[in-house]
């Protein structure tokens, strides 16, 4: 690589890539060759930079310059305007970069965006190449491995890990210095395995493949580095295959980082050996549970076996296991490098250092970040989320995905750690958090991820595989207008009874968004059930539309858009709709220009 | 690799080339490249500057561009900010004259009085 005066940073993440970021660098390199300037600036594909709903986006070092929605048709323009002649196209700025009243561009560091994040976990993401070993190097890369095989104990890694008071960021929470402890006294003779669990399956949750995109050697050096810990000399990443791109590039940096001695034998010349293989999931999300997980390794049908023995005992080919989430490894080697000290000072008493969400649903800035332990929901949501569209109402957040629950609007300013959040009924899971406004309905959501669960039950255990079917058509019949007062009663009986029951996580977890929309949101179970009314206007029973005879100027307008004929009526005369007919699709609606047409 | 010498020095050698993404202040070149600076050979001084500052392995040496900054009859005009500095304004620069300003400005931190604005006019 030769010096290059100018590096043009293309988001190289799935959400970026859907919108058109390969054909971006594409013609951008073409453009670049055009104009006589390929040797001077860099293209460099990076990871994730968390403002999805921005995307495809471009960043221009030195400038700092953030383009956001870059069109193909701009990149001519950039090429010509700012790399050639040094005048930065400002219609393509995201808006918020640029200082008021003056032609600076801010960086990025004091954008809103960015100002409350602590990127640990993501530190290189949207920085680096996650495709060149090099780069990964340049910002510390492996320093962590060398330091701990040249000048520590294995017991020391585990004791620095200890101390931090890191904790498993796949959910639970279980203190991730204490996992390693168990695994490293396990016997070693037959030999033991460390693995990385990268079957992320909640819908709306892409904080891992985020990180394996835009900075898989973070994960591949701190497995090594855990390898040492425990007394592992083999790891494997169990990822789902539904992840193209994380999995393309992890195969790159595994290749690369063997191909450099950081993987495989005597590494470093210490004697230490590791190797690390992937395995593709088909994508249930009961995989993601530990021995399931396992289970789907060694090649057998997904499911969970019961616990104890515990994988630090008896893992994979019942030998010792390690097993720790993504963004757990993705911490290990920053900690390593600052010190112990430097992670507890981050975050809340026992909640340590940050945690990463991917920020979704009724959001402005739909996207990744990631903010220590203890910011409250309220900064998320309306700081660093850019607040909700369309001026409407937060009404809840759902964390924790399938498993987690939902936090009320009373509950905004709760800070977020995995304490609190169990406190109120919900939890950490791995980090999606789903934004809700008032159009949400409750009672839908829950529906909603029943119907996921339902899907995913494995079938192993009676109390989940019924269990949550049982619960889905109760919560189908209430939004449906049939439901009784005895139907919530019962939603919550069967609901404990699921938890109680349920051999592993996915069963034990699966009523939480029923429970929790329960406590929080009865009042709307009730107006289901009592009044037959959905209050946000969701439950297509529940609905009516009618038409404002006042308001209606009889343009026939909505009779022609409607599909099913049912509206009727004569011109310059107010229309009706004939409920019967109606198929509550919203088509009137959108047509009517008078706002004549209401729905109940 | 079999040791955290090689590592370092892969480091090394790779952050010359990253550094420019890091929120850092370093020296800052920039070279009018509007029509006017373009026109009288902004082109041939900004590659110089780049070779120059390659060969040397400068870190945190940061080569931009900026439009016309209204002097067009004493183009190319580079101006050069050190950290902390006042920026130093080069005037008519051509290639030749480059690698003399990055090894007594830039490297040495001495500005090169005779290419100046104060020295044109």
């Amino acid at each position: 690589m030769e010096f290059a005066r100018g590096h043009v940073l293309v988001c190289g993440g799935t959400g970026c890539t859907s919108s058109g970021s390969e054909q971006i660098i594409k013609e951008m390199e073409a453009q670049l060759k055009a104009n006589g300037l390929e040797k001077e600036i860099q293209v460099v594909k990076t990871g994730c930079f968390g403002l999805c709903a921005l995307g495809p986006i471009m960043i221009v070092y030195p400038e700092g310059a953030f383009y956001s929605r870059v069109q193909v048709e701009d990149v001519k323009e950039i090429v010509e305007e700012h790399l050639l002649k040094g005048r930065i196209v400002k219609r393509l700025l995201y808006d918020e970069t640029i200082e008021e009243g003056s032609d600076n561009i801010k960086s990025l560091n004091e954008v809103t965006f960015y100002q409350k994040q602590l990127r640990i976990a993501l530190k290189n993401c949207g920085v680096i190449n996650p495709e060149n070993i090099d780069e990964y190097i340049a910002f510390d890369g492996y320093k962590a491995l060398g330091k701990v095989l040249t000048e520590m104990t294995p017991q020391e890694v585990i004791d620095v890990i200890k101390e931090s008071g890191l904790r498993g960021r796949g959910g639970g929470g279980f203190p991730t210095g204490m996992k390693w402890q168990f695994t490293a006294n396990s016997s070693n003779e037959k030999g033991k395995y460390v693995a990385c669990n990268a079957d992320e399956g909640d819908p709306g949750a892409f904080m891992d493949r985020s990180i394996l995109e835009g900075d898989p050697h973070s994960v591949i050096e701190a497995m090594a580095i855990a390898a040492y810990a425990v007394g592992a000399d083999q790891g494997y990443i169990y990822i789902r295959a539904e992840y193209p791109i994380a999995v393309k590039r992890l195969q790159i940096a595994i290749d690369q980082a063997k191909e450099y001695g950081l993987l495989g034998e005597n590494i470093f010349d210490t004697g230490f050996n590791f190797n690390l293989e992937l395995r593709l999931g088909a994508g249930a999300f009961v995989c993601g549970e530990e021995t399931a997980l396992m289970n789907s390794i060694e090649g057998m049908r997904g499911e969970p076996r019961p616990r104890p023995p515990f994988p630090a005992v008896k893992g994979l080919w019942e030998k010792p296991t390690l097993l720790n989430n993504v963004e757990t490894y993705a911490n290990i080697c920053q900690i390593i490098l600052n010190g112990a000290e430097w992670f507890q000072g981050i975050g809340t008493e026992k909640g340590k250092g940050t945690k990463v969400f991917a920020l979704g649903g009724k959001i402005n800035n739909t996207g990744l970040v990631e903010v220590p332990m203890g910011t409250t929901l309220r900064e998320i949501v309306e700081e660093v989320g850019g607040g909700i569209p369309n001026g409407k109402k937060f009404k809840a957040a759902q964390t924790g995905g399938p498993s987690g629950g939902c936090i009320p609007a009373h509950l905004i300013d709760t800070p977020i750690d995995y304490d609190s959040l169990m406190a109120i009924g919900s939890m950490m899971g791995s980090g999606g958090l789903i934004v809700m406004d008032e159009d949400n309905c409750m009672v839908d959501i829950a529906k909603f991820f029943l119907e996921f669960t339902v899907d995913e039950s494995c079938g192993k255990c009676t109390p989940c595989r019924v269990g949550t079917k049982r619960l889905y058509e109760i919560l189908d019949k209430i939004t449906k207008g049939q439901g009784t007062l005895e139907d919530l009663d019962r939603l919550e009986e069967l609901s404990l009874m699921i938890k109680e029951g349920s051999l592993c996580g996915l069963g034990q977890t699966a009523p939480n968004p029923v429970l929790s929309t329960l406590k929080y949101f009865r009042d709307e179970y009730i107006a289901h059930v009592v009044d037959k009314k959905c209050p946000a206007g969701v439950c297509k029973d529940l609905l009516s539309y009618s038409i404002v005879a006042d308001k209606c100027k009889g343009c026939s307008l909505c009779s022609r858009k409607c599909p099913v004929g049912a509206i009727s009526g004569e011109i310059k005369s107010p229309f009706v709709i004939d409920n019967d007919k109606c198929i509550k699709c919203g088509a009137c609606i959108e047509s009517c220009k008078f706002g004549a047409i209401i729905k109940s | 690799m079999k040791s955290l010498a090689d590592l370092e020095a892969i480091r090394k050698k790779t952050l010359d080339q990253v550094t420019l993404r890091k929120d850092e202040d370093g020296v800052r070149i920039i070279v009018g490249m509007a029509t006017c600076g373009i026109a009288a050979g902004a082109r041939p001084v900004m590659n110089a500057f780049m070779e120059e500052v390659a060969k040397r392995n400068l870190e945190h040496v940061a080569i931009t561009q900026t439009g016309c900054i209204g002097m067009c009859r004493l183009e190319p005009i580079v101006e050069v900010i050190l950290p902390d500095k006042e920026k130093v304004t080069y005037v008519k620069m051509s290639p030749e004259k480059v690698a003399k300003v990055v090894a007594e400005h830039i490297v040495n931190g001495n500005p090169v009085t005779e290419y100046t604005i104060g020295a044109a006019e």
